[in-house]
């Protein structure tokens, strides 16, 4: 069982460090249209418009690190019982894991 | 009753009665089907309704659609085709209101998360690619269009690795489009589905903790509800401001 346990934690770890730098990511991209249309408010629409654009292609990228880790979730339910598996494949993975 | 089943019971298609088969594939009534019919069904009676009526009411709609219509032809097609607009507007707008509805319609209780589901997302990126290819094979011509996939000015030596990549990056963005779809409106379902859930995983330790939580965890879900509106009309928005840039770089690669 412990190393269902362990791709849990690796799943996480995973997910958790794409969506660090995701958010490094469109921080930056945000901060520097607050620092522009500070300086120019005229330029804040279109500060606005183009700022828009890098974020939700960053976010597409944290997206997709969600849906691998649901994929790796769902693959690693399937030894577990309680979260879906059957009670062979939890025998199986406790066999093999002693 | 867990959490995966309860999942899988509301973001997954279910078949409802088989129609006919491909070859080996069994092509069944499923729900999502349905309710792609029903958004389709549904745009063109308002849009033809609001477009074409003289009523007060056909009026209200007009006020209403006209500006999200103007938006995307001068906001969104215009700095990118310029003169080309008119020819590239129907297809954007169906576009634009298909994701809008179709994303809106998932939020609706009993119905069905239509872009939550890949393969309909996949098939609106395979129309993105498909329309990359033919607009640029027929504003330049296939042997131009095909020869401007390499920028200019390279050492012919590097073409064929550029040439490659250049590719791969055209299916990247197509597939980068159907994942970023499909896992925003999932996502939004599925921390719903937690938040209202945090009630049950209370109340197996005590009832009278669970319904303490209740009144928190339907704020919460509602929070995160008004949030998947919002990213409703911003995906589509994203969507087709991301197929419009693919489809002028395909159609002016300068």
């Amino acid at each position: 069982m412990l190393y269902i346990g362990l791709g849990y934690i690796g799943v996480a770890l995973g997910a958790g460090i794409c969506l660090v730098g995701g958010a490094m990511g469109i921080a930056k991209c945000a901060a520097s249209a607050l620092e522009g249309a500070a300086r120019q408010p005229e330029a804040a629409g279109s500060l606005q418009t183009m700022m828009i654009i890098p974020a939700a292609m960053i976010e597409g990228l944290g997206l997709l690190a969600l849906v691998i880790a649901f994929l790796a979730v769902g693959a690693l339910n399937k030894g577990v019982p309680v979260a879906g598996g059957s009670p062979a494949a939890a025998e199986g993975a406790a066999h093999a894991g002693k | 009753m867990n959490f995966e089943h309860i999942l899988e019971h509301h973001i997954m298609d279910h078949a409802m009665f088989p129609m006919f088969s491909l070859g080996p594939v069994q092509m069944s009534m499923s729900q999502h089907l349905m309710i792609m019919w029903i958004v389709g069904g549904f745009l063109t009676l308002v849009t033809t309704f609001a477009a074409r009526s003289q009523s007060r009411l056909a009026a209200g709609l007009r006020g209403g659609i006209e500006p999200v219509i103007l938006y995307v032809r001068d906001e969104i097609l215009h700095p990118i085709f310029h003169d080309a607009t008119e020819t590239y507007l129907p297809y954007f707008l169906t576009l634009f209101f298909f994701i809008f509805t179709a994303n809106l319609a998932g939020l609706i209780p009993w119905s069905a998360s239509v872009t939550g589901n890949i393969s309909v997302t996949a098939g609106l990126a395979i129309c993105t690619f498909v329309m990359m290819q033919f607009a640029g094979a027929k504003e330049q011509g296939p042997i131009e269009y095909v020869k401007h996939i390499c920028p200019g000015g390279l050492p012919f030596w590097l073409i064929p690795l550029i040439f490659a990549i250049e590719v791969m990056g055209m299916f990247a963005k197509c597939i980068a489009l159907c994942i970023r779809l499909f896992a925003n409106m999932v996502a939004g379902h599925v921390v719903s589905l937690a938040f209202l859930s945090l009630i049950f995983i209370f109340a197996a330790a005590s009832k009278a903790v669970g319904l303490a939580v209740a009144p928190a965890a339907v704020g919460l879900a509602l929070f995160v509800y008004l949030l998947d509106v919002l990213v409703s009309l911003l995906q589509a928005y994203i969507f087709t401001m991301l197929t419009a840039l693919f489809v002028g770089a395909a159609v002016h690669p300068h």
